[in-house]
């Protein structure tokens, strides 16, 4: 079915008879060409770039819950091209120029917003830092502008310009940065994949791997044993533990990760703002609530909530930045499970056993990335070479040394 | 969440800094798997040995196991052995 104005009219005039469900109930098969694990954003993306890219005919997701119950349900759906070393730039680069016809190839309305993203600095020498990193952007092709202080207060006269603490010096504007609704990607993509055939197989659960010599030739799950010759993960946060059904390990540890929504205001703030000193950063999402969020709580757990200190540490800074929302109630407050590698870049590669294939260690950027992954992994499935825009995000690269350190804190998995 | 630590008593988490799991101090010989020891990860979703630092207490090194699934966790020991 397509979805237009058209035919919202038209089912309206008929009385809805005629919306039909995203996608179907499928069942499982007993053997598909290709497996991908995960039923989130990056998972459905790889199903549907699997079949509208490469062709592949018989094609499954498995999904432990529902579609989109994972993290592509739980995060702050920004989504930006902000890199700056080879392999994320072009990466994220490409990913945010996805992101801009997405809505049309989906046929899906994504809400798609690029409203601007805004990171302070407050200090000269984060203002050289992000200049260079401004420079870098610029380089690879996309959009920024270095603000100072006159032109922040221009685009966002809210802010506590008077604080001494931490004085607002200015910004780096990434105009095309923005939001995306979250829970509309993974719909559009399960819809999109489903209407290409691909079987989207909720609530089955991979508890094992079928490994013969060394080659996987299928996965056992709580819906019975699936045969396929290639099987990709794509779990996000549970990552280690399937890779430990598969019998490796891998360099991820999985920390909480916590988001914030208010009660629902009048649109006053009209960008993406990340706070340069401790970590946060908010959003005001077409509802009115204003979406905000912190940094990881620091040690790992899988608990999908945090605990006090951090959510503290968050309000504590929204205060700091912008007193204005001093009165707001909070609604609802989440925790996401964050797969961190050791370098806070991701991996998109062969896993050590035959057929088996990796798309992990997203850390906490793992949304944005979702159309550039789905088609690199898909690519990387599909023909079993990676593909141009991901093949620094190799597995091998702590042993070889060609780590992707965005932030420059080492192998240190928890401080990226 | 409240750590015990084994000098000072019950105290807030934000007295201590996570170090990573007590796995780390199996430190490899020269020439051992030192690629697997800094990157790789049990990681389970369950008991979880691993090491604090009480710096904004005793400053001592502890271990202990933590649920990761729940939070819960058991009194620390001094990840040194006690004197």
């Amino acid at each position: 079915m397509h979805y237009s104005g058209f035919r919202v009219l038209a089912e309206a005039l008929r009385g809805g008879k005629g919306w039909r469900p995203f996608w179907r109930k499928a069942a499982p098969a007993s053997e598909y060409d290709a497996i991908v694990i995960g039923g989130g954003g990056h998972g459905l993306a790889t199903a549907y770039y699997l079949a509208r890219e490469h062709g592949l005919a018989r094609v499954a997701v498995l999904e432990k819950g529902w579609v989109g119950s994972g993290n592509v349900g739980r995060n702050t759906t920004i989504v930006r091209a902000t890199y700056m070393i080879p392999g994320n730039q072009e990466f994220y680069s490409a990913s945010l120029k996805m992101w801009e016809t997405l809505a049309q190839d989906l046929n899906f309305n994504l809400m798609y917003s690029p409203r601007g993203l805004l990171q302070l600095f407050h200090s000269d020498g984060q203002r050289d830092a992000f200049a260079r990193r401004g420079n870098a952007m610029l380089l690879q092709g996309d959009d920024a502008v270095l603000l100072d202080r006159e032109g922040l207060r221009r685009l966002v006269p809210y802010l506590d310009y008077a604080q001494t603490r931490y004085p607002v010096h200015g910004a780096l504007l990434h105009p095309r940065g923005g939001t995306v609704r979250h829970d509309a990607v993974a719909w559009a993509y399960a819809r999109a994949a489903d209407a290409r055939g691909v079987d989207i197989i909720e609530n089955c659960e991979v508890t094992g791997f079928d490994i013969a010599q060394g080659r996987v030739t299928g996965v056992q799950t709580t819906r019975g044993g699936i045969a396929a010759p290639r099987i990709g993960m794509a779990v996000a946060g549970r990552s280690g533990q399937l890779a430990a059904r598969a019998g490796f390990r891998l360099p991820v540890e999985s920390h909480i990760l916590q988001a914030f929504v208010t009660e629902g205001l009048k649109p006053f703030i009209h960008h993406v703002i990340s706070y340069g000193m401790g970590h946060f950063y908010i959003s005001q999402s077409d509802k009115g609530g204003l979406v905000f969020g912190g940094d990881i709580d620091f040690y790992p757990s899988y608990a999908q909530r945090g605990n006090l200190p951090m959510a503290e540490h968050v309000m504590e800074a929204a205060m700091t930045l912008m007193p204005a929302i001093g009165r707001a109630r909070v609604l609802r407050g989440w925790g996401g499970i964050m797969d961190m590698t050791p370098d806070g870049s991701p991996i998109i590669d062969h896993a050590p056993v035959a057929g088996l294939f990796l798309n992990t260690g997203w850390n906490y950027g793992g949304f944005k990335a979702i159309p550039a992954s789905g088609l690199a992994f898909a690519h990387l499935i599909a023909t079993g070479a990676p593909h141009a825009l991901a093949r620094r995000f190799r597995l091998d690269r702590f042993a070889s040394g060609a780590v992707i350190d965005e932030e420059g804190t080492g192998a240190t998995h928890h401080l990226h | 969440m409240r750590l015990t630590c084994p000098l000072c008593g019950a105290r807030d988490r934000r007295e201590f800094t996570w170090i990573g799991a007590a796995s780390l101090l199996g430190r490899p010989a020269p020439g051992g798997d030192f690629v697997g020891w800094a990157h790789l990860r049990e990681n389970p979703a369950g008991p979880l040995d691993e090491l604090w630092l009480h710096n904004a207490g005793c400053g001592a090194l502890l271990r202990g196991a933590r649920d990761t699934v729940t939070h819960a966790t058991a009194p620390l020991t001094l990840a040194g052995g006690a004197r």
